[in-house]
């Protein structure tokens, strides 16, 4: 069978090894709790189907004009005096976030949370130039200082209880042990404050962007984002072409469904609209907007068969119900994007030749979709992908084997019973080949049901 | 009524009192059954597993059995949704087969649905039933067939017996199939999540409608010191008439 060479994601040895972490497993098992029931009471009582409906219809007619609304956001945020970038590959969008902090003479860069960064391993490469760079959305700035990367899309540090982000703190930082959140969020508080001080540029991501009045949008808890977007004089966005809105009359129902999805709030802390530079009479220095449009893939994803995973508003609502995420954490998944809408994701951005092992990490219980408030139909999409993984020869050769087997003997009863005879004469045999799996089943019965009607 | 059981590959390899309850229950509401003897699978291993040729394959053996216009009565949530909702997704580009494929789904139902929903049996009275019983609410029936009510009226409706509802009762298992057997070691840890929460009930019996969930937990609960019995909802049904 043909496999093109590349490293694929070993999948099932990273979640083995979360399964021996019982901080992890103890960590991934409340937080995940936590934000399911959260979410629960935050759309009860609420025409929440109907809106799922309304934002799943919105988002489907977006992706099917994405370019059209690239083009019109880009008029409209340049009148407003932003300069706009379109970024075909990740390693364009890094030359050209590179080349504006140069520009610029800008060494040290405040961050707000930002998946597309990530994406594009932005950290990495400018820490490599020489550029100081600091995180300021608390559970980025743990990662960061513990040198991880983000194990949820929304919750970073999802996977670390308070006792580990206690001593991490204590051994990075110089401060004294605690495990009260309020210390240790006082004490980034105070670093955190001088950076944004000194800092200057900023980056940060969008929760989405607004077509016909060229702004981007930002919805943040901790006021980190506001600090950012506001005290250095050079700020620059960077985003994916799909988070488009077509009109600020569309922000409401993305207002009401992405914070109760990701967090279970009703509503976000902070809501920030940003339709370009500051005007002339702001007090404060003239600031320099950047805005960055990543494609890397998300146009022929859009015109593609799985063009429906780009509706994702990125909410993280389907990791926080799978029980595969719920039991392992992002981590396992060795990818930008974990749990469900990360495995159908990762493996559309990064190929089949990559990901591929990814699709295993689904029982395919059907959770996510469920939950998804756009109706991204992620089960159906797992489907499609286990096929195509079969189609291109990614399947495991052995598994092949045997499903060619089982088909032959599907279309013949004859075959099939003495399929089912043979694995009863074979049973031990099966044991000591696969002994993990056939041990934890019974023993096939010596007189099948069916025998009873001949 | 007439009916075409189909036993699903669980109930005929390895648990065929499964099968056997399930003719109590339906000989008991006065209901003729057929089983066609040339039935094998569903399709549903290689249908989950991406192979979507063996999955036809399979398809159309089962299309071609279970032939005519009576309805299909299978005792497995995953079967049937197999059947009814997958079947006529792998036709869709060969109209004759996915019309074919359309009405067999139109009149296949999973057990507690055809009780519920086509016999109108609400309210079994069933009176010899004992002790707590609580409910695993597996993935395929819940979510894809959308039967979150109809096992749980059957249930409940069994005299002498106690439901007591279980937390996170539609969370999966850990089954999941092929899963099983490529990812024992998660597939593992969620079945002893499970078994905390069939634990916590202090249930006496564990059902379901799916033998692939109530094997996975069987499972789980011979790793542990527990005292419930599984059973599949057929047979607690049946042993309560």
């Amino acid at each position: 069978m043909k496999k093109p060479g590349g490293q694929s994601i070993n999948f099932r040895d990273n979640a083995r090894q979360a399964l021996q972490n019982p901080t992890l497993r103890r960590a991934m098992r409340h937080a995940t709790e936590t934000f399911r029931n959260k979410r629960n009471d935050a759309i009860d009582g609420i025409p929440f189907e109907e809106w799922r409906e309304q934002a799943s219809e919105l988002r489907k007619s977006i992706i099917g004009n994405i370019n059209g609304y690239v083009d019109e956001f880009a008029v409209n945020a340049t009148k407003r005096g932003a300069i706009v970038h379109r970024a075909k590959t990740a390693a364009d969008a890094r030359d050209l976030i590179t080349a504006i902090l140069k520009d610029n003479g800008a060494k040290s860069i405040v961050k707000s949370k930002s998946m597309v960064t990530e994406e594009i391993h932005l950290n990495k490469c400018l820490a490599d130039l020489g550029f100081r760079v600091i995180e300021t959305d608390l559970g980025e700035y743990i990662i960061q200082i513990a040198g991880e990367t983000p194990s949820h899309i929304i919750v970073p540090a999802i996977h670390r209880s308070k006792e580990q982000i206690g001593q991490l703190f204590c051994e990075k930082l110089g401060c004294d042990f605690s495990d009260d959140p309020a210390v240790l969020t006082d004490t980034a508080r105070k670093l955190l404050r001088q950076e944004f001080l000194s800092a200057d540029a900023a980056i940060s991501g969008a929760n989405c962007y607004i077509a016909n009045t060229g702004s981007i949008v930002l919805f943040t808890n901790e006021g980190n984002g506001r600090m950012v977007t506001t005290l250095p004089p050079l700020h620059i966005v960077v985003t994916s072409i799909e988070k488009a809105l077509p009109s600020i009359d569309d922000l409401p129902l993305l207002m009401r469904l992405l914070p109760r999805s990701a967090t279970g709030q009703v509503l976000t802390s902070y809501l920030s609209i940003i339709s370009g530079q500051r005007m002339a009479y702001s007090t404060m220095d003239t600031k320099r907007l950047h805005i960055v449009l990543l494609d890397n893939g998300r146009s022929e994803i859009a015109r593609g068969p799985y063009w429906e995973m780009l509706k994702c508003i990125k909410c993280g609502a389907c990791m926080n119900v799978c029980p595969v995420y719920g039991m392992i954490g992002g981590h396992a998944y060795a990818s930008t994007y974990p749990g469900p809408m990360g495995v159908i994701l990762s493996t559309l951005l990064n190929g089949l030749e990559n990901a591929h092992p990814l699709l295993d990490a689904t029982t395919l219980c059907g959770a996510c979709a469920e939950a998804c408030p756009v109706k991204v139909p992620l089960l159906k999409l797992l489907y499609e992908l286990r096929e195509m993984r079969v189609a291109k020869g990614y399947n495991n050769t052995l598994e092949g084997v045997s499903m060619r087997g089982f088909g032959i003997a599907a279309k013949n009863a004859h075959i099939f019973r003495t399929g089912q005879a043979s694995a009863g004469a074979l049973w031990p045999l099966a044991g000591i080949l696969s002994p993990v799996t056939v041990n934890r089943l019974p023993k096939p019965v010596k007189r099948t049901f069916r025998r009873r009607f001949s | 009524m007439r009916v075409q059981l189909f036993a699903t590959c669980l109930v005929d390899t390895f648990f065929p009192e499964t099968g056997e309850a399930v003719l109590k229950i339906l000989d008991h509401y006065g209901v003729n059954i057929v089983y066609p003897r040339e039935q094998t699978c569903c399709g549903k291993p290689p249908n989950s597993a991406g192979y979507r040729k063996e999955a036809r394959q399979a398809a159309k053996h089962f299309i071609s059995v279970f032939d005519g216009t009576d309805p299909i009565v299978i005792p497995s949530g995953s079967c049937a949704s197999m059947v009814k909702n997958h079947y006529p997704d792998l036709f869709k580009d060969d109209p004759k087969m996915f019309r074919k494929a359309e009405a067999l789904a139109r009149r296949t139902f999973e057990l507690s649905q055809f009780l519920v929903n086509v016999l109108k049996v609400h309210e079994t009275g069933f009176p010899n039933g004992h002790g707590k019983i609580t409910y695993h609410a597996s993935c395929q029936l819940t979510r894809e067939l959308g039967a979150r009510t109809e096992p749980l009226e059957l249930l409940k409706s069994i005299k002498g017996a106690e439901f007591v509802p279980m937390n996170n009762a539609d969370r999966c298992c850990g089954f999941g199939g092929v899963f099983m057997g490529k990812m024992p070691e998660i597939s593992m840890a969620l079945a002893d999540d499970k078994v905390d929460s069939i634990i916590e009930t202090n249930a006496d019996i564990v059902t379901g409608c799916d033998h692939g969930c109530l094997m996975n937990i069987t499972d789980a609960a011979k790793r542990r010191n527990v005292d419930f019995q599984i059973k599949h909802i057929a047979t607690v049904l049946a042993e309560a008439l």
